[in-house]
C-alpha cells in the first residue's frame, strides 16, 4: 500500500476544529507558478501554537502522526520558516506542517521533544546552525559546532 | 568513572566520541558527541549549481554514494517536473541495490570486527564488496565517490562488458555470501554476545524517528521502497525482512536478509531492462521555478534519506536540508547502552551501522 499525502485543506479542517485559533494565514510565495508541494500539501500554523498542533496531530485517532520525519528551517532574511515532515505509520499518510517566525533576533519555537524523541538532535541542529531556540527542550545546546562558536552559519548573513 | 571513547577510537567508525560514565564495567550514563567531520555540506550547496551538488552528496554517507546521488536527483527532478527515461530508472535501481549490498557487507564486516573476530569475516565481506566497486568502476570510473547519477537520469549508459561482468558477479556472490552466512549466522559466540543485548522496543524506535534496518529489526515493516516507490521499485518483487526482538542479533540478521532481497532486485533489473535513452533532456544550468520546493526521499542503506530543496529561481538551491538517517538513528544510543557492559557498547554501536560523514555532514 502506497502512502497518501494529505492535502492542506483536509488538515486545516481537522486541526482548525481540534485546536481552535492555531491556524495561520497561508503565506503564498511571490510567484504564480509554484510547485504542488509548496502550496496544496502544506498546513500553516501559528508559531506559538506548534506544540499544541503537534500534540493534536499525534493524539487524534484519525490523523495519528506517530513518526516525525524531519524538521528543517529556512532563512528568508525578513522571516524564518520551520517545516515539519510527518508520517503516520498506522494510517499510512504523510503531512507537511509549516510555521513562520518574523524577525532575526531571539527567535524561539515550542519544542516537540516531549511528543517525538526524534526531534532531539534535529532541534539542537536548528539552534546550532540557524539560531532558532526551542523552549521546552531539555538539552538546548550546540550539536555540530563547539560551545562558544560565534554565530549561526546556515543563516544567509553569515559569511 | 567518566571515560571518553573516541574521537579517534578505532571502533567508533569515524571521528565520533562517547562520553561514558561507568560503574566498574557497567554503563551508567552516555552522551554522544559529534561534529568532528562537519563540513557544512548544506551551506556549500547554496554556492554550487544543481549538477555540482551531486559530488557533495557522494561525501555524505561515503560507503553508499549511489543511494545519496539517487535521493538528491529525485529531489531535483521533482523540483523541475522532469520524467526520467525507463532505462535510466532501471540502471538507478540496479546500482542502488548493488550499493546497498556493498554498504551492508561493510556494516556486517565491521560489526563482526567489533565482536572481536580479528579480520576474517571482514576480509570475506570485503572480497565481495571489492567486486561491486569494480563494477562501479566500469560504469563511471570511480569506486567510492561515484556521482554516477545526474538530475534527469544517469551519466552514461553501462558499457557492453558491464553486463557479462555483472552476471559473473551474481554467480560468484551466491557462494561467497553463503560462506559468510555459514561463518557467522549460527556461530555460537555471535549468538551469546548479541542475542537479547541492547533491545530497542518498537514504540521507542518509532517515537525516536529511527528508520531503516534498525527500525525493521524492532518489528516494523516500514520501507520507503514499498511505501512510496521511486525509480523502478514499483516493478520489482521483493520482501521486506523484519525481526521482532530488536536486539543486536536482529539488527544484523535483518541486514543479511536485505542483501538477499537486493540481489533479487538486481536480477529482476537485468531481466527487465530494455534499450533506450539514459538521460532526460535537462538544461546544462538548471534553474527551477522560484518558490518551488521538493522533498526527495529514498530508503537508503542506513534508513530514510531525504533532501529538502527550496529554489529561488537561481542556479543553486536557496536551501538544501539533508535528513540524515545515521544522525537520527543515534537518538536512541543512550537508551540502548545504559545498563550494559563496556564490551557490549562497541557491538551495539556497530549494530546501528552509522556513518560519520552522514552524521556530521
Amino acid at each position: 500500500m502506497v502512502v497518501l499525502q494529505l492535502s492542506g485543506e483536509d488538515l486545516a479542517e481537522k486541526v482548525g476544529a481540534g485546536v481552535p485559533g492555531s491556524l495561520a494565514t497561508v503565506f503564498e510565495k511571490p510567484t504564480e507558478q509554484i510547485s504542488e508541494l509548496a502550496t496544496n500539501h502544506v498546513l500553516w500554523v501559528k508559531s506559538s501554537r506548534v506544540a499544541d498542533v503537534a500534540s493534536f496531530l499525534q493524539s487524534d485517532a484519525g490523523l495519528d502522526f506517530d513518526f516525525l520525519n524531519s524538521i528543517s528551517a529556512v532563512d528568508y532574511i525578513n522571516h524564518f520558516e520551520v517545516i515539519y515532515h510527518l508520517t503516520s505509520m498506522n494510517k499510512q499518510h504523510t503531512a507537511i506542517i509549516k510555521t513562520r517566525l518574523e524577525g532575526r533576533e531571539e527567535l524561539s519555537l515550542p519544542s516537540v521533544y516531549h511528543l517525538w524523541r526524534g526531534a532531539d538532535f534535529q532541534e539542537r541542529e536548528i539552534w546550532d546552525l540557524m539560531g532558532i531556540s526551542f523552549t521546552g527542550h531539555p538539552n538546548m545546546k550546540r550539536i555540530m559546532l563547539w560551545e562558544g562558536f560565534d554565530g549561526h552559519p546556515l543563516r544567509k548573513d553569515y559569511l | 568513572m567518566t571515560v571518553n571513547i573516541g574521537p579517534q577510537h578505532p571502533s567508533t567508525h569515524g571521528v565520533f566520541r562517547l562520553r561514558v560514565t561507568f560503574d566498574g564495567e557497567e554503563i551508567l550514563e552516555v552522551e554522544p558527541i559529534f561534529g568532528y567531520l562537519h563540513r557544512g555540506t548544506e551551506k556549500l550547496a547554496e554556492e554550487r549549481n544543481y549538477t555540482q551538488i551531486v559530488t557533495l552528496t557522494d561525501r555524505l554517507d561515503y560507503v553508499s554514494s549511489m543511494i545519496n546521488n539517487q535521493a538528491y536527483c529525485l529531489a531535483v527532478e521533482d523540483l523541475m517536473g522532469v520524467e526520467v527515461p525507463m532505462r535510466a530508472k532501471y540502471l538507478r535501481t540496479l546500482t542502488a541495490e548493488l550499493q546497498r549490498v556493498a554498504s551492508h557487507l561493510m556494516g556486517l564486516g565491521f560489526f563482526m570486527q567489533d565482536l572481536g573476530t580479528l579480520g576474517t569475516p571482514l576480509m570475506y565481506s570485503f572480497r565481495s564488496r571489492e567486486k561491486i566497486l569494480d563494477l562501479f568502476e566500469m560504469l563511471c570510473g570511480a569506486r567510492i565517490t561515484l556521482s554516477y547519477m545526474r538530475p534527469g537520469g544517469v551519466f552514461f549508459d553501462a558499457p557492453e562488458d558491464f553486463w557479462p561482468a555483472l552476471d559473473q558477479f551474481l554467480e560468484d556472490f551466491e557462494t561467497e555470501f553463503a560462506e559468510i552466512e555459514q561463518l557467522i549466522l549460527e556461530n555460537e559466540i555471535v549468538m551469546v554476545r548479541t542475542r537479547g543485548v541492547s533491545i530497542l522496543p518498537l514504540d521507542m524506535a518509532i517515537n525516536a524517528s529511527v528508520s531503516g534496518p534498525v527500525l525493521r529489526a524492532s518489528g516494523s515493516e516500514w520501507d520507503w521502497r514499498k511505501k512510496a516507490p521511486y525509480d523502478a521499485y514499483d516493478r520489482m518483487e521483493f520482501d521486506v525482512p523484519t525481526a521482532t526482538s530488536g536486539d543486536n542479533y536482529d539488527r544484523f540478521w535483518v541486514r543479511m536478509q536485505e542483501i538477499h532481497q537486493s540481489i533479487r532486485i538486481v536480477k529482476q533489473c537485468v531481466e527487465q531492462i530494455e534499450p533506450g535513452p539514459t538521460r532526460a533532456k535537462v538544461p546544462l544550468i538548471i534553474r527551477p521555478k522560484p518558490g518551488a520546493e521538493a522533498y526527495g526521499r529514498v530508503e537508503a542503506s542506513k534508513g530514510e534519506l531525504a533532501f529538502y530543496l527550496v529554489s529561488d529561481g537561481g542556479i543553486s538551491p536557496y536551501r538544501m536540508k539533508v535528513r540524515s538517517p545515521s544522525l537520527i538513528n543515534l537518538t536512541v544510543t543512550e537508551h540502548l547502552l545504559v545498563g550494559w557492559k563496556l564490551a557490549d557498547m562497541i557491538v551495539t554501536l556497530g549494530s546501528l551501522d552509522i556513518n560519520m560523514g552522514e552524521v556530521d555532514r
